[in-house]
């Protein structure tokens, strides 16, 4: 991606904290990352990483309280989201940033057709009336693969598979043209086959209406096939971004370093037991003063203990633009 | 649906017909005769003849038949003649009170209106403020609001009626004076002053039924609600930058109505059967009176005939509540 272009959305130092009956949880520490127009980016990371409850404090989606949104600025086109009044965020939400969750088989309303579902952010953010939005929200599954969509219009989500409950998903984060789409593990709980499918489609629509996704995703198959830049989170922070191809190349964390070799061969020789990364990601109570990995990282020496490594440039470029690393111990010009 | 409904009713017959010969002995094995009210003084000869044109002395079965033949037959037969002006019910014997020797039906029509503006109105109000409560307690948990809720509800089912009935009668009605302490059923309502003393008469009992119930509902109420907030789908709604009414009173109130609905209508039947104790308390001569003072005196035809009337309330209204549940839930379909 060209680096002069103004990005779509940039956050900047986001933090996130939830206040909970046994004192308060640092989920996301000081996350920065900005989003071109038009790109992919993945961001990968075990359960409790922290991805999820990034994407979701960008536009309040997190339940308050006990989510606290703390510190930060998230950008959209200038507007800073996390200062937006509730109104202006509800015009941002369905409308210019479009959401697509895990598990498709809990995330459609059931009493609900589906048509209905689709048709309420077109009538609320478009100001169509019925036949428009119910024209559209036609076109909207024609669009997403649905066969037969405009006698499926009227069904119920139980009367779908969870393939086609994720497509319709997908047609209701779309449904308002967004700038980025952010899509929380869309294909975890759906199987393998249907998994290429959604990627594929995801990928089809990608071309054809060219906005911005964020993928969040704990698959690095599925982040190769299909990002055009990766961050990865541990800890509720932001351990490594680069260019796909790079970070699979070229992988400067311990913690990317593991992740990459508990990916299973498919070819060639079997190699024993699969790799795993021994230890729990950690909970943070404060605000973290040493490097989240230290626990699990087999290269920690007395200054992870003592500090939280910052992200710094690997190589030519700024922090975020090319590839970064938030380490003490990788080396500052890499053997590449 | 309809073959669903028609299926239902169908089994319904069998189970009413043994329910009702399971109340049928029970009262019949239950102590007392229906001479129990009769004064000492009347000789045993005169009992035993009373007793005999009562019919009481019968074989159980010849008068389990009997008032089979009585309720399903010549009683809505006597129904029809009263509507339409035809004679399919002369010459036959309509079923009797021991009490009054008058048409049980009768005595019941007498006292269904009562039953039906004081208990039913209580219900209705419960449920209108419940819904409500419930709602906004689930929104906000744990808030001041919530809190209050919870703490009135929990006083409000756990006090039995006949406390809050008597309590209140002691405030307003003894040491206030603002109320009457008994139901007057006399009353017509003519113009504003009848009204005035109408709704008076009426308030003690409805608030007391009405607590009890909005207690209930609202706590249902509020864990379905609670429950239904914390579902993808609300968040998917909320994604989609809806508003937060819409959000609540749409996608997550549809749903959380579901168990609410079924709750509501399985409760129907005890608006004419669980009330009983309030109307003793406030003397509404209503039907949970009639059927304490038929208890009493053994009136063997009329507690049979308005325990039966209650079955087939409780059955009728969980016919209504599972087609209820299938009209609000797409997912379930009777066919």
């Amino acid at each position: 991606m060209p680096d002069g272009a103004l990005p779509v959305l940039d956050v900047k130092g986001l933090k996130t904290v939830f206040r909970t009956r046994g004192g308060e949880v640092h989920a996301v520490n000081s996350v920065s990352f900005h989003l071109q127009p038009g790109e992919l980016l993945g961001v990968v990371g075990e359960s409790g990483s922290g991805k999820s409850v990034t994407m979701m404090s960008l536009i309040g989606l997190l339940p308050s309280p006990p989510a606290d949104v703390r510190e930060g600025q998230v950008l959209l086109g200038g507007m800073d989201l996390l200062r937006a009044t509730p109104d202006q965020l509800r015009a941002v939400r369905g409308a210019r940033i479009g959401f697509v969750f895990q598990d498709p088989m809990t995330s459609l309303n059931p009493v609900f057709n589906v048509g209905n579902q689709i048709m309420e952010p077109l009538r609320k953010h478009m100001g169509m009336d019925r036949k428009a939005a119910r024209q559209r929200a036609l076109e909207l599954l024609e669009l997403v693969g649905i066969p037969d969509a405009a006698r499926r219009l009227d069904d119920f989500p139980h009367q779908f598979s969870g393939g086609m409950r994720q497509r319709v998903m997908i047609a209701i984060a779309l449904a308002c043209n967004p700038e980025v789409l952010i899509a929380d593990e869309p294909t975890t709980a759906l199987d393998v086959t249907i998994q290429a499918q959604i990627l594929e489609l995801v990928k089809e629509l990608r071309q054809k209406l060219g906005m911005a996704i964020v993928w969040i995703t704990h698959d690095l198959g599925v982040i190769a096939g299909i990002a055009d830049r990766v961050m990865v989170m541990y800890g509720g922070q932001v351990v490594e971004q680069a260019p796909v191809r790079e970070l699979f190349a070229n992988p400067q964390h311990p913690y990317t370093r593991a992740l990459l070799k508990t990916i299973p061969k498919v070819s060639g020789e079997r190699e024993g037991r699969l790799q795993v990364i021994e230890g729990q990601p950690p909970i943070l109570s404060a605000a973290p003063t040493a490097c989240p990995f230290r626990a699990r990282c087999a290269h920690a020496f007395d200054r992870c203990h003592r500090e939280n490594p910052q992200r710094r440039a690997i190589g030519a470029g700024r922090v975020g633009y090319g590839h970064d690393v938030a380490c003490h111990w990788t080396p500052e010009v890499t053997h590449a | 649906m309809l073959t669903y409904m028609i299926r239902r009713l169908l089994l319904a017959i069998p189970a009413l017909l043994f329910t009702s010969l399971v109340i049928f002995l029970l009262v019949d094995f239950a102590p007392g005769s229906p001479m129990s009210q009769i004064p000492l003084t009347v000789p045993p000869d005169v009992r035993a003849r009373i007793v005999e044109a009562l019919g009481a002395n019968e074989p159980i079965h010849l008068r389990f038949g009997l008032w089979l033949y009585q309720f399903f037959v010549v009683e809505p037969a006597y129904l029809l003649d009263q509507m339409f002006g035809t004679t399919l019910s002369t010459g036959r014997q309509r079923i009797l009170s021991w009490q009054s020797r008058s048409p049980v039906m009768d005595i019941i029509a007498e006292r269904l209106p009562q039953t039906l503006t004081v208990i039913g109105l209580a219900y209705v109000i419960g449920v209108l403020i419940a819904l409500p409560i419930g709602i906004y307690s689930a929104y906000r948990p744990y808030s001041w609001f919530d809190q209050i809720g919870t703490f009135v509800a929990m006083v409000g089912f756990s006090v039995p009626t006949f406390l809050t009935g008597v309590v209140l009668i002691v405030v307003f009605s003894v040491n206030l004076g603002w109320l009457p302490s008994v139901y007057d059923t006399r009353l017509r309502m003519t113009g504003w002053n009848s009204f005035v003393q109408q709704a008076g008469q009426m308030a003690m009992p409805v608030m007391v039924l009405a607590l009890f119930n909005a207690a209930e509902i609202s706590r249902y109420m509020r864990s379905s609600m609670l429950d239904t907030l914390g579902q993808d789908y609300v968040r998917t709604a909320r994604a989609t930058g809806i508003g937060e009414r819409a959000v609540v009173l749409k996608h997550a109130l549809r749903n959380a109505l579901i168990p609410v609905v079924t709750v509501i209508a399985l409760g129907v039947p005890t608006v004419f059967a669980g009330a009983i104790v309030t109307e003793q308390v406030f003397r509404v001569n209503g039907l949970g009176a009639l059927l304490i003072n038929a208890l009493e005196a053994s009136d063997l035809p009329m507690v049979q005939t308005l325990t039966f009337i209650f079955a087939v309330l409780i059955v009728l209204f969980n016919l209504i509540a599972d087609i209820l549940y299938g009209i609000l839930d797409p997912r379930i379909r009777y066919d």
